[in-house]
């Protein structure tokens, strides 16, 4: 490693490119990102915790953690089932369909809002046939749980699809040889291989649904305690220009996010090293 | 003798072991209806619920609602924002890829992890930031406001905002791109007496056009639907500071359902022909061969 570093540079242009790039993340994502930092240290540690951990803020993030993992794990559950569909079966329409997984990453998400809180409410296409059930979507924590549910559909989906799709499929037919039914593969033979990338798809679906903001703040209802999402308590703080609150709670939801990710990156190792393990294999 | 069974791995199955193979008919037709039905009611349904709710008023109210001034006014902000944010983080991803991926340097994985960042923060934060800076109360609030410069609540705030926001998408593209093509070529044509920037030009840029095609339509996306970090520091000064998803919310707040989701079927209409471009890409690379298939990242658009 070190010896690659002393060897001569013989392209031209490393110091323009790093040079501008240290600059450019320097202005941008250093200098503004450490502002909240800065800031936060000029709160009274008093003040931090209490509100940091007022009922509201509690409550917040309860709501934000549960529904964005039960969101997760909607879309964990049928993340593998439309991934299996997609790589294993042809039916007309495939080809579009896969395609359409992406459109919660390329649909501006106060659109799927506005949308999705029509579609639930009560009087909405799908929300009528709910409140016969007795049961309310729009503006309650199911109705939250639904647009995390849509903003976070295309991680799993995209995370498994290359994993299922160089699966060797001899581990199959061994475990098919050796008499195992088509369940007990899947369950003992394929599942355990696509473990690590389900729970990287879920791991992304889950930390993007914690910061959320635009999909749910429309179907939410937005009650204090009931139905209020961290993010959005952020923007509340911001707008009663009680810029300390407002970064105390950034802090912690910063902290949660980072967290997230670092246990993303460790299984994203070790799905590297799966990879590189099983290289000859496959 | 070799045991028969090795020969009959792949084709000549005994019906009983192919049974196990593969699922029935029944099991396969029930998973694929459960698919449908579950993208069906998260992705197509929204779709022509957009549509249908923009046209229930008909075809003339649908023309007056977007081609309303401020509708129009909403539309050009969001233009100015994404030809300002997508050109920044294309220079950007180019730089930062050039560096990264054809030279070695300690410290490599964290800058990596620091380009990543702006994925990892809540839009609400991302706004945040920047009210944190240049607001009233902000860091360098005193100054501006003695210099009578206005970012926050102006147009100067959204572009940074939205800038931020659609930081990664190109650079995360080429990246693994440039990576996984390594420098030979380069360093051929450096032998051959090319100079730096006809290199990149002539060797480079040609290699990576359709991953870096790719990361700029995504960044389009999302630099035109950024919702959440732009509405912070726009103020929602209307036909001033408002972009075409925050006149979207202002419009369905106000209970104009019919001007929301006329103005919300453009966003969708963009974002429906960003994936068909996608596609197209993709299409494209394939057929060419070459090695530059963009990749599915996971880690794009939060």
């Amino acid at each position: 490693m070190l010896r690659a570093r002393r060897t001569p540079r013989v392209l031209p242009g490393f110091g323009l490119a790093i040079g501008f790039t240290l600059c450019y993340v320097s202005l941008l994502v250093l200098i503004p990102l450490s502002t909240v930092l800065l800031k936060s240290t000029t709160i009274s540690w008093s003040a931090f915790w209490g509100t940091v951990f007022s009922p509201r803020a509690l409550a917040s993030y309860r709501l934000s953690l549960g529904a964005s993992f039960f969101g997760a794990l909607i879309n964990a559950v049928f993340g593998l089932l439309v991934t299996w569909v997609l790589v294993r079966y042809q039916f007309p329409g495939k080809r579009l369909l896969d395609g359409l997984v992406d459109l919660p990453f390329a649909l501006p998400t106060a659109v799927a809002g506005i949308t999705l809180t029509t579609l639930y409410a009560s009087n909405g296409w799908i929300g009528q046939y709910l409140d016969l059930l007795g049961v309310k979507a729009a503006y309650a924590p199911l109705g939250i749980v639904i647009a995390l549910t849509f903003i976070g559909l295309p991680f799993v989906v995209r995370t498994l699809e290359p994993v299922l799709q160089s699966f060797d499929a001899t581990m199959e037919e061994a475990a098919a040889s050796l008499g195992a039914s088509r369940w007990q593969t899947f369950w003992r033979v394929i599942l355990p291989e696509l473990r690590p990338a389900l729970l990287t798809g879920f791991a992304l679906a889950f930390a993007r649904a914690l910061g959320e903001y635009g999909s749910v703040i429309f179907i939410a209802g937005n009650m204090p305690m009931r139905t209020e999402i961290t993010p959005l308590l952020i923007m509340i703080k911001l707008e009663q220009f009680d810029y300390a609150g407002a970064t105390a709670i950034a802090l912690l939801l910063l902290l949660m996010s980072f967290v997230l990710l670092l246990g993303i990156n460790l299984l994203q190792k070790r799905l590297g090293r799966l990879a590189l393990a099983e290289g000859g294999g496959t | 003798m070799m045991p028969s069974v090795r020969h009959d791995r792949r084709s000549g199955a005994t019906p009983a072991l192919s049974a196990n193979l593969q699922e029935s008919r029944l099991i396969a037709g029930l998973l694929i209806a459960v698919a449908l039905g579950y993208l069906g009611l998260f992705l197509v349904v929204p779709v022509i619920a957009v549509f249908a709710k923009a046209l229930a008023k008909g075809v003339a109210t649908y023309w007056a609602v977007i081609s309303d001034p401020m509708a129009w006014a909403s539309i050009r902000l969001t233009v100015i924002a994404a030809a300002i944010a997508v050109p920044l983080n294309t220079v950007f991803g180019l730089a930062a890829s050039w560096a990264i991926a054809k030279f070695d340097f300690p410290g490599k994985n964290v800058l990596l992890t620091v380009i990543d960042l702006p994925f990892s923060v809540s839009p609400v934060i991302s706004g945040m930031m920047f009210v944190l800076l240049f607001g009233a109360q902000g860091l360098f609030g005193g100054w501006l406001i003695t210099h009578d410069i206005k970012i926050i609540f102006a147009v100067p705030g959204i572009v940074l905002a939205t800038v931020f926001v659609t930081f990664p998408f190109v650079a995360r593209e080429l990246i693994p791109l440039m990576q996984a093509q390594g420098n030979d070529e380069e360093e051929a044509a450096r032998t051959l007496g090319a100079g730096g920037w006809q290199i990149f030009f002539r060797v480079t840029l040609p290699n990576v056009k359709w991953g870096l095609l790719y990361g700029v339509i995504m960044c389009n996306a999302r630099a035109m639907g950024e919702f959440g970090a732009v509405s912070v520091v726009s103020g929602h000064i209307r036909g001033l500071t408002n972009t075409m998803p925050l006149h979207v919310e202002i419009l369905y707040n106000e209970y104009q359902f019919a001007s929301a989701f006329g103005v919300a079927s453009l966003l969708t209409l963009l974002a429906l022909v960003t994936l068909a471009s996608r596609r197209a890409i993709e299409w494209r690379a394939t057929a060419e061969g070459v090695r530059q298939q963009p990749r599915q990242t996971q880690k794009e658009d939060r």
